[in-house]
């Protein structure tokens, strides 16, 4: 299929916003409309991985290193890894 | 040959179904639809088509689970009446939302309170922004033929809309009219199997009803109400083709004796036929009189409105449902509000008739005709009012 400029205009849509082709989750960017984005503080982190378990969105993943980052296309800034990160070392920035 | 036969235009409504090739239906019955549910369910239960009838056990089921079997690309269909309709208010917009054709009867009657099962336009009125197709037949034969073409248009690719079709409870459904049953043979010519957009099915994974983002959402409404607004223009197309092939000619807004008439009135339904009884009966007095009756409600045919009234000075707007606190009937606030940018308009008077099953005979239609003149001629400028309400 054609791939079309996102965000499309009215006369591109698909009638009925039909998506038509499988396995497409990861091309629709949900993550637009968060007030507030998890920042990590690497010099807290203890490698814990308890941001990664409580993320909602599955978006937190490790890198080579060890440490934690959300992916930022997909995550709601809804703090559950802040607050869950007992060692402080996520902290919630607003969005400019 | 087509057959000419003497039927209950409710039975008839089912039989014009049972003639369109359908793959499901789903319908709960309520007076006074009760009937097409009970005979559309006797035709498949007696092997007269291959359909599946599906038993729901509410009217937000019976419309949830037609879109369903649209989506698989099934012809499907259901028909309600007033607090049915209601209930499925829900849905009604996702499906339009969705573009699944489906073709709903809806045998119009007052919504409560107090609690009526008798015939006005309540139960449609409220589901006017639900982005459906709406018509409205005025007698027995456009019930049977409209079914017909309700699945063409709604299921035609560039419409890919529900459809509505208004049929009065009572004054209708329950009144026993000679019909003409077009030729099996020339409706299926007519109506070939549906060839849908997309499907659901597993070979080949699609989404529907999807979510749409803050970035979206504005242009697939946009999108939404274009197509309501181009489906007229296959509505179109689809009536041409259906005059040549059965000879019966339908418009958006159908006229009788209107063309030279100072004073014309609107009517939405079955009450259009009684006005005409009217018309003829002043039009023999002397009194330029005419009728205006709106065949399609949504999309609005503002165009055809427009020419239908371009030469009358006055236009008397009849309502069958109210707009509580409104500035009058939802036809009439339609209707003026489509005429503001005329440079020459009539003058627009709104009754509120016939709610709930009050009956609307010849005379009272005289009567609002020859009152409303009277105070035209003076030059009153009014809004709504109910007709022949005691107090």
């Amino acid at each position: 299929m054609k791939k079309k400029k996102w965000p499309e205009t009215w006369r591109t849509i698909n009638p009925g916003c039909m998506v038509l082709d499988a396995g497409n989750a990861r091309t629709y960017l949900t993550g637009s409309w968060k007030a507030e984005r998890p920042e990590w503080d690497d010099s807290k982190c203890i490698k814990c991985g308890i941001c990664y378990i409580f993320c909602p969105e599955g978006c937190v993943t490790e890198n080579e290193d060890g440490l934690f980052r959300a992916d930022l296309d997909y995550c709601k800034g809804c703090g559950i890894c802040a607050h869950e990160c007992w060692p402080g070392a996520i902290n919630m920035v607003e969005e400019g | 040959m087509a057959k000419r036969v003497g039927m209950e235009v409710g039975i008839a409504a089912a039989e014009a179904v049972g003639m369109c090739n359908i793959d499901m239906a789903a319908v709960y019955p309520i007076t006074p639809q009760s009937h097409i549910a009970e005979h559309l369910s006797e035709i498949v239960a007696d092997g007269r088509i291959d359909a599946e009838f599906v038993l729901v056990e509410s009217e937000h089921s019976s419309i949830s689970c037609i879109s369903g079997a649209s989506g698989t690309g099934a012809r499907v269909y259901t028909a309600t009446s007033s607090q049915g309709l209601l209930y499925m208010h829900e849905i009604l917009p996702i499906v339009s939302a969705m573009r699944l054709p489906v073709v709903m009867a809806n045998a119009n009657r007052a919504i409560s309170g107090p609690i009526n099962i008798w015939n006005d336009h309540s139960d449609i009125m409220p589901q006017r922004d639900a982005g459906w197709i709406v018509f409205f037949a005025d007698n027995g034969q456009e019930v049977v033929d409209m079914t017909i073409q309700s699945f063409k248009i709604a299921e035609h690719k560039d419409v890919m809309l529900p459809v509505c079709l208004n049929m009065d409870g009572f004054q209708l459904t329950h009144t026993v009219e000679l019909i003409e049953f077009p030729d099996q043979k020339k409706v299926d010519k007519f109506l070939p199997p549906r060839k849908p957009f997309a499907t659901l099915h597993p070979d080949n994974p699609v989404s529907m009803g999807t979510l749409g983002m803050p970035e979206i959402y504005a242009e697939a409404r946009k999108a939404q109400d274009m197509a309501l607004i181009n489906s007229k223009q296959y509505i179109l197309q689809i009536w041409d083709e259906w005059e040549k092939m059965f000879g019966r000619r339908y418009n958006p807004v159908e006229t009788y004796r209107a063309d030279d008439a100072e004073i014309l009135m609107l009517t939405m339904g079955s009450m259009g036929e009684t006005a005409e009884i009217a018309v003829d009966q002043l039009r023999e007095k002397g009194m330029s009189v005419g009728l205006v009756k709106l065949r399609l409600w949504r999309p609005f045919p503002f165009e055809e409105l427009k020419a239908a009234v371009k030469n009358a000075k006055l236009l008397i707007v009849t309502d069958r449902a109210v707009s509580f606190g409104g500035s009058g009937g939802p036809v009439y606030i339609e209707v003026k509000a489509g005429l503001y940018h005329e440079k020459v308009r009539p003058l627009i008077y709104n009754y509120i008739i016939g709610l709930g099953g009050r009956d609307v005979p010849v005379p009272s239609f005289v009567e609002i005709f020859e009152e409303a003149a009277q105070a035209a001629e003076k030059g009153v400028v009014k809004d709504y009012e109910y007709y022949g309400v005691r107090g």
